[in-house]
């Protein structure tokens, strides 16, 4: 038990590796048979036009969704086992929504504790020391006692990556971070994002930020019609792609 | 003609209608049946202190008694039939059903009469504990509703973060769905705790002990005993004191609320 809930950061081991993934809803078969991986470190985006299923593989990496079949191990853990404490495993998953889902009741300080005393069982103050850290890392500082309410867009989801780091993760997942946004405020948070990357983060991206895939992303993966068409370079994949499919999704998006 | 000058004269007959009928009810109406009947200074001098330190007193205890009851059964009533356990489903919306489609008035009766006879146990605290017993399941059938919309109106989006954030499921609903549901129906909730307060008056059925009367109950006794219906005005103005006061607040409170949405 002890090492299914603490699979200490094994070198070599992929953060994330999902496995002849299969997921339907009702008769609606939306990923037919997903092979794919994060490595540690590494940052992969994830494109492909709408339905594609990039939002349902993506949620399935915490199990937010429930997969039909397949497997699918964080840092070497099956967490589709039984076994396994998904609580435990969550808090090493940041995720960053695209509606950015903050506690509208809470403060700011408040949305990044929460979670750090119940489920890190933190005291208040050490929840606290590590909300004002990376508050600061995304250049919220002054905003610890305003409420979600009171923010922009840019704001309101710089919180919400402030609040998924401050449960330590070792990965983050974001599902189109930016496509609530208003246009200018979308700079704000691919900044704070980028940074992330540089910092060594492990990254999974769905996003339809073609420019942010060239210049942060280590891999590229295509999707469409519920499989993993094309991956690799973000410049082989987006500059000479190999297969029709992905030439004709970048003729509309770039 | 202008428009305006249409529109202001459309107005000035509204308000002579208004006055002719006021007029109309103030002309026929019998005024010394009514003063004698309804405001007579010695009965109502005579209701006090009583209709204050115990009637008044008991309806506003009583109150506060069958709507926190109410709300912590309701509570758990609106987590049952949000389970996905189904016999918890089953059991939830049954009691809900069987106490929102019998009258108050009936499950009161009950509780006074037919359950001591039918189980042999009697509810503590008399006739006044049984027929509190009584408005508990009833509005606890209602609160259980309106908790369960509050907390299906809450995005699904909030549980998930909190979930993502591995939050446990139990902490998830305390710290992330409930403040918010709650928050969502403050109007409804007021709604009920004035329709309680009024369900108080519907104690008297059960047979109050002097000391446990109610607005009501107190003030039907005294009409009895002195042939007049003063103290029926007084309680009326006494219900109004305590509901008018507490519709404001929980204006208040919602507008405080806003913020935090
Ligand atoms: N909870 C659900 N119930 C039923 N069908 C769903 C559900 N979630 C997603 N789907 C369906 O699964 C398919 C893939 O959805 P998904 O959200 O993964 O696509 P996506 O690639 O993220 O698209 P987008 O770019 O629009 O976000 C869609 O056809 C969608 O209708
Ligand atoms: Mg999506």
């Amino acid at each position: 038990m002890s090492e299914v809930t603490e699979p200490a950061l094994r070198k070599g081991v992929p953060a994330i590796e999902v496995r002849n993934l299969h997921k339907s809803f009702g008769d609606n078969e939306v990923l037919k048979g997903i092979d794919f991986h994060v490595d540690q470190g590494e940052v992969v985006c994830v494109i492909g036009p709408s339905g594609s299923g990039k939002s349902t593989l993506l949620r399935c990496v915490n199990r937010l969704e429930e997969p039909t079949s397949g497997t699918i191990m964080v840092e070497g853990v099956d967490i589709t086992d039984d076994e396994t404490d998904l609580d435990k495993v969550r808090t090493r998953i940041g995720m960053v929504f695209q509606q950015f889902n903050l506690f509208p009741h809470l403060n700011v300080t408040r949305n990044l504790t929460l979670a750090q005393i119940r489920a890190k069982k933190r005291s208040k103050s050490e929840a606290g020391e590590v909300a004002a850290r990376n508050l600061a890392k995304v250049g919220l500082k002054d905003k610890a006692t305003a409420f979600p309410a009171q923010l922009s867009g840019g704001q309101q989801q710089r919180v919400a990556i402030a609040r998924a780091l401050s449960m330590d993760p070792d990965m983050m997942l974001f599902d189109e971070p930016t496509s609530a946004l208003d246009p200018e405020l979308v700079g704000d948070v691919l900044d704070v994002m980028k940074q992330l990357a540089k910092d060594g983060m492990t990254m999974m991206v769905v996003t339809h930020e073609m420019g942010f895939a060239r210049e942060v992303g280590d891999r590229v993966v295509f999707m469409d019609g519920g499989v993993v068409v094309e991956q690799g370079k973000p410049e082989d994949v987006l500059g000479n792609p190999q297969h029709e499919r992905t030439r004709e999704f970048l003729s509309k998006v770039l | 003609m202008k428009r305006s000058t249409r529109r202001r004269l459309t107005r000035g007959a509204l308000y002579a209608l208004f006055i002719l009928a006021v007029a109309v009810v103030v002309a026929l109406a019998d005024w010394g049946a009514i003063r004698s009947n309804f405001f007579d200074v010695d009965v109502a001098i005579e209701a006090f202190p009583e209709i204050l330190t115990v009637a008044a007193k008991n309806t506003v205890l009583y109150t506060a008694i069958a709507f926190v009851g109410g709300l912590l059964l309701g509570l758990i009533l609106a987590l049952m039939k949000l389970s996905p356990v189904l016999p918890y489903r089953w059991a939830a919306t049954a009691y809900i059903e069987l106490f929102r489609g019998l009258p108050a008035l009936l499950v009161i009766f009950g509780f006074a009469f037919a359950v001591p006879i039918a189980f042999g146990w009697r509810p503590p605290g008399g006739s006044a504990g049984a027929g509190l017993i009584a408005l508990i399941i009833v509005s606890s059938a209602y609160i259980a509703e309106t908790i369960r919309a509050g907390i299906e109106a809450v995005p699904p989006g909030q549980v998930e973060a909190a979930r993502s954030l591995g939050m446990h499921p139990s902490w998830t609903m305390i710290s992330v769905v409930l403040p918010q549901a709650f928050r969502i129906i403050t109007p409804p909730l007021t709604n009920e705790l004035v329709i309680l307060i009024k369900d108080t008056s519907l104690l008297f059925i059960a047979g109050m002990a002097l000391g446990d009367r109610e607005l009501t109950t107190f003030a039907r006794d005294m009409v009895s005993s002195s042939a007049n219906a003063t103290p029926l005005v007084l309680a009326a103005l006494l219900y109004l004191i305590i509901t008018l006061p507490l519709t404001q607040l929980v204006a208040k409170l919602e507008r405080h609320n806003k913020r935090g949405r």
